[in-house]
């Protein structure tokens, strides 16, 4: 550390504390309560990046989230290395790594730094009008770019630091712990009001905090020590929940805010370990007090952005709160009063003020008075007009402006330095005001863009509502807030305030300089290293919109949104074009405010909770039983069960022929079963299915179809009476969320007169499907005392039953079109019937079968899956099941629709089968099917939608999609692919026993 | 994201609801007897206003009642929010 740039009487951080950290590899000493940034210029670093597009040196230019250059990769491991975190907001902590990011292969000697000499060749939009052409050169032109530009390094491996979200609920929520936050906060909780206080600092009280200057007093001390007295009163209040180290990167409408803590990330490794590191708060306040303050603007002119030219406010933080000089011979140069309280601040201190460069003519404001009575020299009506230093600013040169600002004259005077401050006035943070949806109003007399009007119960005080000096950021202030909270708060009526008032303003977006224009280097944005010229040029080609010229220059696009630059860059477009700025109006500030980590965003959401798993009551005899498993939703579902070392192909084979030759058992639990109760439930059924309800028999099962409005298939499933009001609905596994939904829709705001009520049982009752010719030996076994025969127990009907005293209820339906049960058991005891049924089934060679083998069997048979064979643009007609529509009914949901005139239109694509020439050629799904393959274009008249080797059959089946197929049976089509042109022939979709004689078998 | 006023449950947050688009357009009771184009009038035809709108929401993750809601396009603001089959407190 050189010690010569620390001063010793600082009370702000701990200097009895030192930390050892490292930067770019050097260890190096700092103390505690230090930042990455004002350690490393306390140990006179200040060059600590590169660049984006010259590869220029860049130093440190602030102390906060507005920081464009010190943009750092923080750690070195894998999993938790974080790139593009800025210097100024890092506390130390013993241990700390950091680098420098764009620059390769180190900061102090970089190859992209030949663009620099070659910059006339790398003007705005260089890389868009360069790289793009010719287009398959991207790849070339990305490696290099990626490498010279590099804007950080992505951790490699899952990073494994533990996120968190929390939602808080709040009366009054405070965002920034300045002089007005404190106040506000203060006010609020003192009424009782439920109140939250923020600030992204480790520490409450702003820039007010460390402010010791005789020109800003309250109650005749130092404002500084009279704010200090108000926060030790904060913790008086229960109902006042103070968040420090915490940065609101969201406001939303309804104020609905994200605000992200941070909790381990200043600690040393062994605090941090096993410790929550961040936590999003979802913040919902019923009121907003934003008091976030405002940014200092750097100036525009020649060679701005050499590193020790930092913003005179952050000088005079570094120096008055942190003790470190950035400087030893510093000069300073501004627009307005503010450059001088850092002049005062660092003469108080015993570093040498240079001297004060001033555009405006002489002012004899309190504070200059000040300055001047301090001995230090002014130069009036004066700007820099170039910078030297290459590493470092080593020289100024000064000129006098002309009397209307656009030039300047007389002689160049140079000065020694090895640190510039800059001051270009102030920016509200108005960034969290508009992300909310407010609109801004621009003042004229210093140039800034204030909160107008807002839809939301939130206000805007201090700074950030462009209250700039003491008196009227505390009078303003608190009036604001006791209007807002309809309270009355006279604790701050009677100060007595001291407040140095500018006198003065003056404001010149782009200094001029001794050079001409294209000869000079003015830095708009640093980080992505766009200069005034730039945007000049882009309004030479004839941009004009400001989001234009931002993407075309990239000015205010980088990882900082251009929180310096943007005020400048609208400035510099308004003087150009010759409009207002009032007019020109903003560019867009979307959240978050500083970037976020992944990590905080996805919270615990993480692995196995990233979503649901939902598992059937009988999903651990399926893990034992070494199936394999397919996500159906977010189900998993048994796929098929692989037997030594069977592929797929071979597992579904031998379990779609031993589930027709004897036995197959299928876990069918994640059907959706919707239980529907109530008087009215047939005429309900009858209005939601295509087919007729009421004459169903109690203890029968119907299949049903149900369609849109517009006539499309949405989905089936069997339904069952179980008594005269009661009813119990099955839906596909992947429908049953939306069916239910659209049936309380109805039954809702349709038919409310209708007494039925709906009752979602998915996961109530496990079902065990049994099917195949020895099925019904199976259950016999199970169930003695039950008449299985067919006049007793025919297929489409139901029985109660038990299972060794296991309530059951016995379905005879089929999906294979095998003699088949479903029994639907409570859950808790669904395993134990599966292996009762398994048990009962062995001397058959029953075989578990999974969702592959079950798609396989249906298709035989010709039986759809709505979502696979149809899309949301198949009705019942296309899919050659007329049959289910009831011509009786008088209405259902879609019935309007099946004859309208497309959906009656002859040729619209229908579902047919398809056979391949070579039974051992198996389509792909999806596969396109043409009529004729010579002329081109060929017209696509449709795609196979279902398509497996059928062992059953031995032969390729396929279901498909085809335009007035049902005209077409018999026809030769092509199903043209990659290497070859396969040739089918259009069929009916039932393969398989066409008679229905096994289901009965 | 919006704080609704659910009419069953009181406010809650937007994600614990699901939007159904425009309101009042009331299923034609005999749909048999309508026209190509009256049919097509009831199932396709649906205003995109930028202002105040009518509109149906469903308390999904909460009570699952249908509701509705005046809601301007334009700044989200929520101006009511009123049972099925209740007329709109706002013209
Ligand atoms: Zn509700």
């Amino acid at each position: 550390m050189s010690k010569n740039l620390r001063i010793t009487n600082n009370k702000f951080i701990d200097q009895t504390t030192r930390i050892s950290f490292k930067f770019d590899g050097k260890t190096l000493y700092g103390f505690k309560g230090d930042t990455l940034a004002s350690a490393l210029l306390a140990n006179n670093i200040h060059l600590v990046g590169r660049s984006f597009k010259y590869h220029r040196p860049r130093g440190i230019m602030t102390c906060g989230s507005e920081e464009p250059n010190a943009i750092v990769q923080l750690g070195n491991d894998p999993s938790m290395t974080e790139p593009n975190t800025r210097a100024t907001e890092i506390e130390l902590y013993e241990g700390l790594e950091a680098s420098s990011q764009n620059c390769w292969p180190s900061v102090k000697f970089d190859i992209g730094a030949v663009n620099n000499f070659f910059s006339p060749l790398l003007p705005a939009a260089f890389y868009y009008k360069t790289f793009m052409w010719p287009a398959n050169f991207w790849k070339l032109y990305e490696y290099f770019i990626r490498k010279s530009a590099g804007l950080g390094k992505s951790p490699t491996e899952p990073d494994k630091d533990i996120y968190d979200h929390r939602y808080l609920h709040c009366d009054v929520l405070v965002v920034g712990g300045g002089i007005s936050g404190i106040m506000a906060a203060k006010t609020a909780a003192k009424n009782n009001f439920n109140t939250v206080l923020i600030d992204d600092k480790n520490i409450l009280g702003g820039n007010t905090l460390f402010q010791q200057n005789e020109c800003f007093k309250i109650n005749n001390s130092y404002s500084n020590e009279w704010l200090k007295k108000e926060i030790s009163t904060l913790n008086l209040f229960k109902n006042l929940n103070i968040k420090t180290r915490t940065s609101l990167a969201a406001y939303h409408s309804y104020n609905y805010l994200l605000a992200r803590e941070n909790l381990t990330d200043h600690l040393d490794f062994n605090e941090k370990k096993n410790k929550i590191r961040q936590r999003l708060w979802k913040i919902r306040a019923k009121k907003v007090i934003i008091a976030t303050g405002a940014i200092e603007r750097p100036l525009i002119f020649n060679n701005n952005d050499r590193p020790g030219i930092i913003l005179s406010s952050s000088i005079k933080k570094y120096i008055d709160y942190y003790g470190v000089k950035c400087g030893q011979k510093i000069s300073l140069f501004t627009n307005n009063d503010s450059a001088y309280e850092t002049a005062i601040s660092l003469s108080n201190s015993g570093v040498k003020v240079n001297s004060l460069i001033d555009i405006r003519d002489k002012t004899n404001s309190l504070i200059v008075t000040q300055a001047e009575k301090l001995g230090i020299k002014i130069h009036w009506k004066s700007t820099v007009v170039n910078t030297n230093g290459y590493k470092k600013i080593n020289s100024i040169e000064i000129m006098k402006l002309s009397d209307d600002g656009t030039a300047v004259v007389e002689s160049k005077t140079k000065e020694q330095c090895d640190c510039l401050g800059i001051s270009g006035g102030w920016t509200p943070r108005v960034h969290l005001f508009t992300q909310s949806g407010g609109k801004l109003k621009f003042r004229d007399e210093d140039n800034v863009f204030l909160p107008d009007k807002s839809d939301l119960d939130q206000i805007s005080i201090g700074s950030c509502n462009g209250d700039f000096e003491l008196d009227d950021v505390i009078k303003n202030s608190v009036n604001l807030t006791n209007k807002f909270l309809k309270v009355n708060n006279n604790d701050y009526e009677k100060l007595e305030i001291i407040s140095s008032k500018e006198i003065d303003k003056k404001n010149i977006w782009l200094l001029p300089s001794d050079k001409p224009l294209g000869k000079t280097k003015p830095f708009l944005d640093f980080q992505n290293d766009s200069t005034a010229n730039d945007v000049k040029l882009a309004l030479r080609e004839g941009f004009k919109s400001i989001e234009h010229v931002k993407r075309y220059t990239t000015t205010g696009m980088a990882t900082d949104q251009g929180k310096l630059s943007n005020m400048h860059a609208l400035g510099i477009i308004a003087e150009t074009a010759g409009v207002k700025m009032g007019e020109l109006g903003t560019t867009t500030f979307r959240p978050p405010y500083t970037p976020l980590t992944f990590g905080a965003i996805v919270g615990r959401n993480v692995g196995k909770f990233f979503d649901i798993t939902r598992k059937t009551p009988i999903h651990d005899w399926h893990v034992e039983n070494k199936a394999e498993f397919e996500n159906v939703g977010q189900w998993k579902r048994a796929w098929y069960y692989p037997k030594d070392n069977e592929n797929m192909y071979d597992a579904v084979q031998r379990e779609s022929k031993a589930a027709r030759d004897s036995a197959g058992i299928l876990d069918a639990s994640t059907l959706g079963k919707i239980d529907i109760q109530g008087s009215d439930a047939s005429e309900f059924l009858n209005r939601v299915y295509t087919n007729a309800w009421s004459k169903l028999e109690i203890g029968k099962c119907r299949y049903g179809l149900m369609l849109n409005e517009d006539g499309m298939v949405y989905d089936d499933g069997v339904t069952t009476r179980l008594s005269e009001n009661h009813y119990l609905m099955t839906t596909t596994t992947g429908g049953a969320a939306n069916v239910l939904s659209k049936l309380e829709d109805y039954l809702q705001t349709e038919w409310p007169e209708l007494d039925v009520y709906l009752t979602s049982v998915t996961d109530h009752y496990g079902t065990v499907s049994i099917c195949g010719p020895n099925s019904k030996k199976i259950l016999s076994k199970l169930i003695p005392d039950l008449d299985l025969s067919d006049k007793k127990f025919p297929h489409m009907s139901f029985k109660s039953a038990l299972i060794d005293n296991i309530k059951c209820r016995v379905m005879r339906i089929s999906f294979t079109g095998e003699h088949s049960y479903e029994i639907n058991i409570q859950s808790s005891y669904a395993k134990s019937v599966w292996e009762k049924c398994f048990e009962a089934g062995k001397e058959f060679n029953i075989t578990p079968y999974g969702t592959e083998t079950m798609h396989l069997l249906r298709a035989e048979k010709g039986f759809i899956i709505a979502g696979q064979d149809t899309d949301g643009t198949m009705t019942p007609v296309d899919l050659q099941m007329d049959w289910i529509i009831s011509k009786k009914k008088y209405d259902f949901i879609g019935k309007r629709s099946l004859y309208r005139s497309d959906t009656i239109r002859e040729d619209r694509k229908q579902l047919v089968g398809l056979l391949t020439e070579n039974p051992n050629e198996i389509l792909e799904e999806g596969a396109q099917i043409v009529a004729k393959t010579n002329k081109k274009p060929i017209e696509m008249l449709g795609h196979v939608t279902s398509s497996y080797f059928s062992p059953n059959l031995n032969k390729s089946i396929a279901l498909a999609v085809v335009k007035n197929g049902k005209k077409l049976k018999g026809q030769k089509m092509f199903v043209p692919m990659k290497n070859k042109t396969i040739n089918v022939t259009i069929t009916d979709t039932v393969f398989l026993d066409k008679e229905n004689k096994r289901l009965n078998a | 994201m919006f704080l609704i006023n659910c009419p069953y449950c009181g406010e809650r947050d937007q994600s614990e609801f699901s939007a159904g688009g425009e309101a009042h357009i009331i299923r034609p009771k005999q749909p048999t007897e309508l026209s190509d184009d009256q049919w097509a009038e009831y199932l396709f035809m649906r205003k995109n206003i930028k202002g105040v709108q009518f509109e149906r929401w469903n308390h999904a993750h909460g009570c699952r009642k249908w509701f509705n809601m005046v809601r301007d396009t334009s700044n989200d603001k929520i101006h009511a929010v009123y049972k099925m089959g209740e007329k709109p407190p706002i013209k």
